[in-house]
Formats: structure tokens, sequence, C-alpha cells
């Protein structure tokens, strides 16, 4: 797509545009590079390039210790809510289009609630609030993936509805006339079809839920952020550092979910047999706004 | 309802308030620029949108506003309010928000830039106009048209994530639960529906108008 705005907005740069482009270049270069030497001067300044900052991660004990217990931590909660969520979504996406009202209301609203309400209130509430009600602690992981079902549910069952009601028509009526009933045809021929044009959104919303799990250093959930960052910090006072790492490893994960996306976009669309057209989902603005 | 007039209530929904009014201004500023940087004939500018872009993205906001504090704040020395810890903290909160958000705002304007027939630029081109012209006063405006909705979402999420600051010592609306929960143990539903029902009934309506308002700007193609 970029290629294609790029050869639009202007044209094949001529002798003069050439040296333009050149002169900014430079200029925009020299910035940057300003803006890495100051960096480089501040970090200095306070001591951040020193050795004993950077070794613990050349160190294997860094790893097993910390970083990898950390992003198991991480992967297993983002794992296991995101099934719960796929749950969750068709559940209350199915119920949202029932014809009975008493089942699409209730599930209306309860999507709208929980899309509506900021993750870190639900985990609080889950955390905090639940135990008072129940007279029982309430175990970090479950209450980190309880919430993050909740919300990413709540999501995913806005884009399977959407993803229902793109189906054509003449679907839906070639599996009444074959005598199926309102389940089979919502089990047999439209989840599977919404499933399949839906899948890049589905994906791009488990980089989502991987960055939420993050939340659950708040309420001290050994992840990612907790062992790799809060106590390697508290170790070696590196936190800059240990933060450092910790994005970087997060941004892998969370680029090959992306890349993961965009090579089963390309696949749906050479299949041929998803719903195309004005019907599926709009390929960028919405799906970059409904994965924040 | 005793709740609705606790300070701590109060005081919490104004943080989020700022947070989000702060910082949607900053991302939105950010955003454009990085947007109208990606799509530029410079190719350092170029790699450097797609760099931020990708770089904050992929990285967990916590972790940026953790980054913000433990790193730009207490090791780098970086204050941008010094008078105040609370402001302090706040103007650190309203960084961190806005080069997250800035990256999906210039994702969304981008996939804007290319809902604009590619007639519009070319037509612009022909009449002379440089690349800097075309896009502030041809392209930019018809995709600012078309990006409402989701803009309009990330600017729902970006309300919601500034609790997130809370993290990092303002007292906004999820503290100020967290301490409600803790000093009343007997009335934990109520409070949490009051708090959740306070975002669900600002942010539920908006998310209609941002869809109504969208239809409204729409070009009619």
């Amino acid at each position: 797509m970029s290629s294609n705005t790029d050869a639009v907005l202007y044209d094949h740069p001529g002798p003069r545009a050439r040296i333009r482009n050149g002169v900014l270049t430079v200029l925009f270069g020299v910035v940057l590079l300003g803006l890495a030497y100051w960096i480089y001067l501040k970090f200095d300044e306070k001591g951040q390039w020193a050795a004993a900052l950077w070794k613990p991660f050349t160190e294997s004990s860094t790893w097993t210790d910390y970083i990898l217990p950390g992003l198991w931590g991480t992967l297993s909660a983002a794992a296991v809510a995101m099934v719960l969520s796929l749950v969750f979504g068709i559940a209350f996406a199915v119920g949202r289009l029932s014809d009975h009202k008493w089942i699409s209301y209730p599930a209306g609203a309860v999507v709208e609630f929980f899309r509506a309400v900021p993750l870190l209130l639900l985990i609080f509430f889950i955390f905090f609030g639940v135990p008072f009600l129940t007279l029982q602690p309430m175990s970090v992981f479950w209450a980190l993936v309880i919430a993050l079902t909740l919300y990413n549910g709540s999501v995913l069952a806005e884009a399977f509805r959407a993803g229902i009601r793109a189906v054509p028509r003449g679907q839906s009526e070639a599996g009444y006339a074959i005598g199926m009933r309102k389940s089979q045809v919502m089990k047999e021929i439209l989840v599977p079809q919404a499933a399949r044009a839906m899948l890049p959104v589905i994906v791009s919303q488990l980089v989502v839920l991987v960055k939420d799990t993050a939340l659950g250093y708040i309420i001290s959930y050994p992840e990612l952020l907790q062992y790799g960052v809060n106590n390697v910090a508290a170790n070696f006072g590196n936190v800059i550092q240990a933060a450092i790492v910790v994005a970087v490893i997060f941004i892998v994960v969370n680029s090959s979910l992306t890349a993961l996306a965009g090579w089963l976009e390309r696949r749906t669309r050479r299949g041929g047999r998803a719903p195309k057209g004005p019907q599926a989902p709009a390929p960028t603005g919405e799906v970059t706004a409904a994965t924040i | 309802m005793d709740i609705f007039s606790d300070p701590a209530y109060r005081a919490g929904f104004i943080w989020i308030i700022e947070l989000t009014a702060a910082s949607t201004v900053g991302a939105l500023v950010l955003g454009v620029l990085l947007a109208a940087m990606r799509v530029s004939p410079v190719p350092v500018l170029r790699g450097f949108g797609a760099a931020w872009v990708n770089v904050f993205r992929n990285t967990p906001l916590t972790l940026i506003i953790f980054f913000c504090y433990f790193g730009l704040f207490a090791v780098l020395g970086f204050a941008p309010y010094p008078d105040s810890i609370e402001w302090n903290n706040f103007w650190l909160g309203v960084i961190g928000l806005s080069v997250y958000t800035a990256a999906f705002v210039c994702e969304a304007i981008r996939s804007g830039i290319n809902t604009v027939p590619s007639g519009q630029a070319e037509a612009a081109r022909a009449i002379g106009m440089s690349f800097f012209q075309t896009l502030t006063i041809i392209v930019l405006p018809q995709a600012g048209r078309a990006v409402v909705a989701p803009l309009g979402s990330i600017f729902i999420a970006l309300s919601k994530n500034s609790t997130i600051v809370g993290t990092i010592g303002v007292m906004e609306s999820s503290n100020a639960m967290k301490e409600l929960i803790n000093a009343n143990g007997d009335r934990v539903i109520l409070i949490f529906l009051i708090f959740a029902g306070t975002f669900a009934a600002v942010l539920i309506p908006t998310g209609y108008a941002f869809g109504w308002l969208a239809n409204r700007l729409a070009v009619k193609r």
C-alpha cells in the first residue's frame, strides 16, 4: 500500500528534487545523529554505559533466573487468555445476533460495558475487590487472565459480529433451503467463514493481549516486566538497560505475530473463498484502531 | 450516593480528563508529523517514521510509562515539572501516552491517506504543487475526514489507557477505586459499578458520537 501512496504524492525526482531530497536527508540525518549523540552524552554523564550494567545480559543466569521465567509468565497468561477470549468472543457475538431479545440485549450490554471499562480497573476489581466477596485470596494469574478475557473477548465479539454480518446472505439462505436449523446455519456456515475473514484482526488482537499482560506487573504477576525489568534492576541497578532488553523482546514477539497476521491475510486473500469486496473488514483503518 | 461526592472519585476522574486532554494533543501533533514523514520523498524520514511506529506499537504501554519514570526521570534526571512531584509524574505520563498513541494515530492517518483517490494528488502535482502543498492542502484534509472513526477509537482507548499512569503515582481513577475498595470492603460491587459505570457512561456515547460524526464528515465518492 505504501509504495502506492509514495508514487502518488510526489513525482519521480528530477535533478532539483534529488538535490533537495539529498539536502533534507543530510539535514535530518545530522539532527538524528545529534540527538543520538546527545542521548549518548546524557547516558555517559550518568554512567549508563558502565560495563557492569550491561554485563548481566551476557550471563546465562540472568536469562534463566529472570528473563525466561518472566517471558514464560507473559506468554502463558497471554495464551490462556487468548483461548478464553476466543470462546467468549464467539459466544457473545452469536448471542448478540440472536433473534431472542432476552439473549441479544444482555449480550450486547455485556460487550459494550467491558469494551468501555479500562483494563486496569477490571484487574483491580478482580484482584482487590473479589476477595472481599469470596473471602478467599485471588490468584494473580487468574485475576489477569479473567480481566484480559473479558476485555479482549468483548473486542473480539464485535469483530466476529462484523464478520458474521459480512457473510453474503445467500450463504445462510442456502443453508435454510437445504433444511438446516438456525443454530446449524450459524455453526456450520456463518461462524467458520467469519472466523476466516477476521483471522488478521484476531491475530492482531493477540498482539494487544501480549502487550496487556504487562499490566500484570501492577498486581505483581511474575511476567516479563516484573522479572525482566523490576527484579533484574533490583539486583544490578540497571533499570534502563533491563527496560531496553525487555522492550526488544516484546518487539520481537509482537513483530512476529504481526508478520503472522500479514501472512494469514495474504493466504486468506489467495484462497478466494472468504467473503470479499465491500463486506470484508476494512483492511487498514478499522483494524489499526481496534487493536490499540 | 456518597461515592460520587468522594474526593478520591472526583480527583481520579479529573486526572483522567487532564491526562487524556494533554495526551490527545501530543499524540495528534506527533502522529500527523510521523504520518507526513512516512509518506515523504526523503528515505531517512520514512525510515524514522517506520521505526517509531514499529518500536512503540509493539511495546507495552506499561513498560513505556515505567521507562518514563524510572529511566527518563529517576536515572537520567529528566524532570518536566520539577516543582511538584504529582505534576512531574503527570507530565512524564503524558510523554509516555503521547509517544505510544502517536504510533497508532500515524498508522490511522496513513491508512486514511490511502483512501484518497490517486487522481487528487495527481491533479495537485499537475498544477505544480509541491509535496508539502499536496499533502497539507489536498490529501490530509480528505484523509482526516476518512479517519474520524478510527481516530475516535484511538482516543477512547487513550482515555482508558491513561489509568496506567496510576502506576507512577498519579492518583487517577483506578488507584482511587483501589483505595475505596480497600477502605470499604462491604461495598465492593457498588464501588466498581460506579467507577466502571462512569467510564461506560462517557465512553459508549462518545463512541457512537464518533461514528455519527464519521458518517457526516465522510467524503461521498
